[in-house]
């Protein structure tokens, strides 16, 4: 298979505008002869949703929840990037593009992340026209703040809430077209295959949460906006029904899946407390500006943190990265986490953390400028531990939190299934092997409001779209497949829950394939993913009917799903022999135990092939050229 | 900690409910409330029982998916905090808790706690929003806010859309709901052109979906997770008053009516 990118030519920082010129576009009058389907109402499907609406193609929109407003997009906290260079203090189009590149690892291509850095500037543009109430300063302009990988201020914030704003913003833009008859919105409907005809994808077959009715909905052009697959390892800081069941169907009809094993582990998450914790919560990252880490310098200090002298703390992250200290990065500051933990230093009993501990800042400022800085955030911790931060150190520890990668598309944004485009998360374009924090943001809105819209037209500009509607053969076929699964899944009546089964999926990855990997592990995790896979299909119990409400039975699908997913997770980690960004192969570490990176053989993007059950994944590869970043070794020390 | 639970079970919209007794013997304190009902549904799966229906996503608040009156209280007992936030170490060992869905003609039940709040999403489809097309946005600093609009216009955009002051107004009203998003963008320069036309199409909606009136009985700011202020509602009463007794005329514009 031939990967191509069409990455525009030309200077880098023209690619983009040329490309909008070159690009054909779809007469106004004929726009609205044009289906599209949106699958997901996040940042990237509600903007794209709204935006192909606006600009007269006739769009169906799906959400598994029960309001477009609810999708994951809403918990982000911190931010959103753009390149405004509103504090004068130097920030251009370039260091947002080169800070991208770098903080990614040099994973990503270097095209698609410079237009993203160019379009962030509009994206605030629109979000205040929308009455996003973005923070500002008492002159009434926009207020930034810094986050981490970056040395300029350049990220816009609307409290603690800015994905909940941004999301509200791209919602209603939503809301005027759905009010407007241009977008049909269907909640509670589920994607559960993707339909090919002709080798172009041409709609989906859906479940109706609600009646349990199989439908098919077909159109010139289908997006996917899917979110991305942490939740395959259970517990993640992941909405609950996030999952990886649309883009893993699509690739099983054909479309590529791009660096699955690039997954972001957060720092600063509240700690699993037992056996039934059912998701992890994030605490925001610019904890770390003020909370000191450590753990007991004993193993298995049994006593309580206030009674341990300081000079029987060990400051770990103090000690080995002497300039940067308690702010390396994510990547980073995870790993180290896990190590302590796993060397007997964990001070969650039965359990793993590490104390972030505010002792030496609350006596240093008092107790009221960290009430001012934090106060919500430790309010937040108080309401689930129970422990007042104020006077005991938080316990904190890594949680599977974002994944960079998805299925593989184009700089247009489109698979290599004709007229099947991905955006958002459920793609793998822009962030590598790493993700900064406040980028997600900006790529999910870049991605829908200012890109997409252009690259679909020059697709249906030049496709040949024979007319077909769900009546044509090749729904009939998919409908009976997923009626077929849907029945198979009620009709093992085995004994284990869907939970069960998941938890021990997800327990097993994070074992094998989360903040550290090696060969051994993850060759032993395929043989046990294989195993407890064909368990699923013989010992789960799902319940209830298909013509229903059924919560258990929608997660066995995506359930199901991710048992397939995660073998190909670790096929890709397993193939990349390096460590880069997320992914940290210990056999490949520096002396001193940082990540090492392997540009001569593994400079590219791994695109998966699915080759039916049983059989493995085949590999294409799409090398990456890096001309404008200079390719370094990151260093905190 | 043992807690009895005494659940609302219905099987569709049209069947007769019921409050169903279970008991939990073996339940921590540190277990979200959401978490005692994946234990029960865990407990009703192995019997080969059907497991209780209940809307719930995000788990941290924010998503609004979640919501049951709890003893009485939407999302339960804990101030400012959704069910999802709840912790059960605010419930004593023994403690009998009674759980049921958000009760309103136009949030219909859909099954067990799950509700239909289609409606919400109707209201912003009138009005909720700012006429603001895709790429004809001036550049961002370009009409500087005031801190104190931005301040104020944000309180009111905190709103999550869960319904619980829905479920706690004895009139079902959705007033806070609406004036939530209308004081949001009413509050912000962007919003002023339709600041008023707003507000009339979606006060209009919310009668069209079966919400009674507000009669300032305070209960929905009461029961609000994100405490959201009665003073919205005093400044969409204000909006809504100038709009239909001075409506302007013909041509002209509504700010200019006054």
């Amino acid at each position: 298979m031939d990967l191509r990118a069409n990455i525009p030519d030309g200077p880098i920082e023209q690619k983009w505008e040329r490309h909008r010129f070159e690009m054909r576009l779809v007469n106004p009058a004929n726009k609205r002869k044009f289906e599209i389907i949106v699958v997901g109402s996040g940042l990237a499907g509600a903007s794209a949703a709204a935006s192909l609406a606006e600009l007269g193609y006739r769009v169906s929109c799906f959400c598994f929840q029960d309001s477009p407003r609810r999708a994951h997009s809403i918990a982000a906290q911190g931010g959103i990037n753009a390149a405004k260079n509103y504090q004068n203090d130097g920030d251009s189009v370039w260091r947002l593009f080169y800070d991208t590149v770098k903080g990614g690892d040099f994973r990503s291509r270097e095209a698609n992340v410079h237009r993203l850095a160019e379009i962030s500037v509009d994206i605030i543009d629109q979000c205040v026209a929308q009455g996003v109430p973005f923070a500002r300063e008492y002159g009434g302009l926009l207020a930034n703040r810094s986050f981490g990988g970056a040395q300029v201020s350049r990220t816009f914030y609307a409290r603690g809430q800015t994905g909940q704003q941004l999301l509200l913003g791209a919602y209603q833009a939503l809301s005027r077209q759905i009010g407007l008859g241009q977008v049909t919105m269907y909640p509670r409907t589920e994607m559960l295959d993707l339909v090919v005809i002709d080798g172009k994808a041409r709609g989906i077959v859906v479940r109706d949460l609600v009646t349990g009715r199989i439908r098919s909905h077909a159109a010139h052009a289908v997006v996917l906006a899917t979110g991305g697959y942490a939740n395959v390892y259970f517990l993640s800081t992941n909405a609950k029904g996030c999952n990886v069941t649309a883009t893993w169907r699509a690739a099983k009809r054909g479309a590529l899946f791009a660096n699955p094993c690039f997954t972001q582990i957060h720092p600063t998450c509240i700690p699993a407390h037992g056996p039934h914790q059912s998701k992890l919560t994030l605490m925001s990252e610019s904890l770390r500006n003020d909370g000191r880490i450590w753990v007991p310098q004993q193993q298995g200090d049994a006593r309580r943190p206030g009674d341990i002298p300081d000079a029987e703390r060990d400051y770990y992250l103090e000690r080995l990265y002497p300039s940067f200290g308690n702010l390396v990065p994510r990547d980073v500051a995870s790993r180290r986490a896990k190590d302590m933990c796993d060397a007997g230093h964990s001070v969650v009993p039965q359990g793993h953390g590490v104390y972030l501990d505010f002792r030496d800042a609350i006596q240093r400022l008092g107790r009221p400028a960290i009430a001012e800085r934090y106060g919500n955030l430790f309010e937040m911790y108080q309401r689930i531990t129970g422990e007042n931060p104020y006077e005991v150190p938080m316990r904190i520890y890594p949680a599977p939190h974002y994944t960079m990668g998805g299925l593989w598309v184009d700089y247009n944004l489109m698979s290599n299934l004709e007229g099947l485009h991905v955006i958002g998360e459920a793609n793998f374009s822009d962030h590598g092997a790493n993700r900064l924090g406040a980028s997600a943001l900006m790529q999910g809105l870049a991605d829908g409001y200012f890109i997409l819209p252009y690259t679909i037209g020059d697709y249906l500009a030049q496709a040949t779209l024979p007319p077909v509607d769900a009546t044509h053969a090749a729904f009939r076929q998919v409908e009976a497949e997923v009626n077929e699964r849907t029945a198979r899944l009620l009709g093992v009546n085995g004994s284990t829950s869907v939970d069960g089964f998941h938890r021990q999926l997800g327990r097993l990855m994070w074992d094998r394939c989360g903040m550290s990997r090696n060969r051994d592990g993850l060759e032993q995790a395929i043989v046990a993913i294989r195993e407890l896979r064909e368990r699923f299909w013989q010992d789960v119990y799902v319940g209830g009917k298909g013509e229903d409400l059924n919560q258990a039975l929608e997660r066995a699908g995506r359930v199901a799903d991710f048992l397939e997913f995660a073998e190909v997770m670790c096929e890709d980690a397993l193939h990349r022999e390096e460590s880069c960004g997320g992914h940290f192969r210990e056999e490949y570490q520096t002396p001193d135990g940082e990540a090492k990176r392997d540009d001569s053989r593994f400079s590219y993007v791994a695109a998966w092939e699915w080759k039916g059950a049983g059989a493995a994944p085949q590999l294409h590869q799409e090398p990456l050229a890096f001309e404008h970043v200079h390719l370094a070794q990151r260093s905190y020390k | 900690m043992r807690l009895v639970l005494h659940i609302w079970r219905q099987a569709g919209p049209a069947a007769r409910g019921a409050f169903v007794r279970y008991e939990v013997p073996d339940v921590s304190p540190d277990m979200s409330f959401l978490e005692l009902l994946d234990v029960l549904n865990e407990r009703l799966v192995a019997g080969k029982d059907e497991p209780v229906a209940f809307d719930h996503d995000c788990r941290e608040g924010i998503c609004g998916a979640c919501g049951v009156v709890i003893n009485g209280r939407p999302h339960g007992p804990q101030r400012a905090t959704t069910a999802c936030q709840l912790h059960l170490r605010r419930f004593a060992d023994g403690d009998e808790i009674w759980i049921e869905p958000w009760r309103a003609r136009a949030f219909p039940v859909v099954k067990d706690l799950v509700v239909d709040r289609g409606a919400f999403d109707a209201m912003v489809q009138a009005g909720g929003f700012i006429t603001a097309r895709t790429g004809s946005a001036p550049e961002a600093n370009a009409i500087p806010v005031p801190k104190r609009d931005a301040d104020r216009a944000m309180d009111a955009a905190a709103c999550i859309g869960c319904g619980a002051c829905v479920a706690a107004c004895p009139n079902a009203s959705a007033m806070l709901f609406v004036a939530a998003k209308a004081s949001h963008l009413g509050s912000l320069p962007q919003g002023q052109p339709e600041r008023y036309s707003r507000v009339v199409r979606m006060v209009d909606a919310m009668d069209a979906a079966g919400f009674g009136a507000c009669t300032n009985h305070g209960e929905c700011m009461a029961a609000c997770p994100k405490e959201i202020s009665l003073d919205v509602i005093a400044q969409l009463n204000r909006d809504l008053i100038r709009a239909t007794i001075m409506p302007p005329r013909e041509g002209k514009s509504w700010v200019g009516s006054a």
